[in-house]
């Protein structure tokens, strides 16, 4: 006998993102959710993206991580609240995961959470977290090719920021073959070209977060 | 690595429908599987083999049918399957589109006794 089933096999993660999104949204929070390849400068932008906003916006950190919390050490230098997810071994961060960090963060003082993934292009675009926004930083040392290779998250994400710029003048690098190949994939995606050591482009990133976080304020509003 | 979480969800998918249909057991799991996302075939078999020994699906053949991408050109609405790094248009040469299908990843239905 034939059982049709037709069930989206990640339903459970959904709905648990679900709930955490509906949660978020209840206090004015907006969600950013950071995925790349290790190294590719995921903390470097986080920090950066606190220096910029943190006088205008209550911020907080989720970091994901198979082991260890140097990452959420470094980002509590910054005094923005932080929380440490150990996954132990699992190679992305999903909705569960994020639920439980939820009883650990002051929700009704916070404007702006900062949720860096486990590094890595493949598994965590499938699982949603209940954000608003899926980003993922490419940086320039990595090569001008990784959408051809890991096309699910390009084709996910609302913004990609190209991390590393002042690396250009070092290494070959096609930066408008690849913006090109990017819109291709995705053309409403945002794409910022930054440096995470010199500060190059970070504003333009910051002001078009800002921007998106006022736009979906505006709509929960009405 | 992420097929391990992923396997357990289609096991608990598989044998909630099977006991609800008052199965036996079941004898064959069909799943849908875009190429654009990250699950490989062989990682879930692996842990399907694993994991469903003294389930009702134990024993089950897994058949996995995968969707490759299928892409709608923006520039000229031509529809197209981008081919490994090729995602230009073969009618206009844009590159890539809204994406039709290729991101499925279902269990579409079992066969059961």
């Amino acid at each position: 006998m034939r059982v049709p089933i037709v069930q989206g096999i990640l339903d459970a993660n959904d709905q648990i993102a679900l709930q955490n999104r509906q949660l978020f949204d209840e206090h004015g929070i907006w969600v950013i959710n950071i995925m790349a390849s290790p190294g590719s400068g995921k903390t470097s932008l986080i920090l950066r993206t606190i220096d910029a906003l943190q006088d205008y916006l209550r911020i907080c950190v989720i970091e994901g991580d198979i082991a260890s919390s140097i990452d959420a050490d470094l980002v509590a230098t910054k005094s923005v609240p932080v929380v440490q997810i150990n996954t132990g071994g699992q190679c992305h961060l999903d909705a569960l995961m994020i639920h439980r960090a939820l009883t650990q963060l002051p929700l009704t003082d916070l404007d702006l959470v900062m949720i860096e993934n486990v590094g890595n292009l493949i598994c965590p675009v499938d699982f949603k977290l209940g954000e608003d926004m899926n980003v993922v930083v490419a940086s320039v040392p990595e090569g001008d090719d990784k959408p051809y290779k890991y096309p699910g998250i390009f084709i996910t994400v609302d913004a990609v920021v190209i991390n590393k710029v002042d690396l250009l003048p070092y290494l070959r690098f096609n930066m408008v073959a690849l913006r090109k190949l990017i819109m291709g994939m995705n053309p409403d995606v945002k794409i910022c070209e930054v440096s995470c050591e010199t500060g190059e482009g970070i504003q333009n990133w910051t002001e078009w977060v800002a921007k998106r976080r006022e736009a979906k304020l505006a709509v929960v509003r009405h | 690595m992420h097929e391990l979480s992923i396997t357990q969800n289609i096991l608990a998918i598989v044998i909630e429908h099977a006991k609800r249909a008052g199965a036996r057991r079941v004898t064959t799991i069909n799943l849908v599987v875009g190429d654009l996302t990250g699950f490989v075939d062989d990682s879930i078999q692996f842990y399907f083999d694993i994991l469903s020994p003294d389930t009702l699906a134990a024993g089950a053949q897994l058949i996995i049918q995968r969707i490759p991408p299928q892409v709608r050109c923006r520039a000229c609405g031509r529809e197209f399957a981008p081919q490994n790094s090729n995602w230009a248009c073969p009618q206009c040469s844009a590159i890539g589109g809204d994406i039709l299908q290729g991101r499925e990843f279902l269990v579409e239905s079992i066969e059961v006794e």
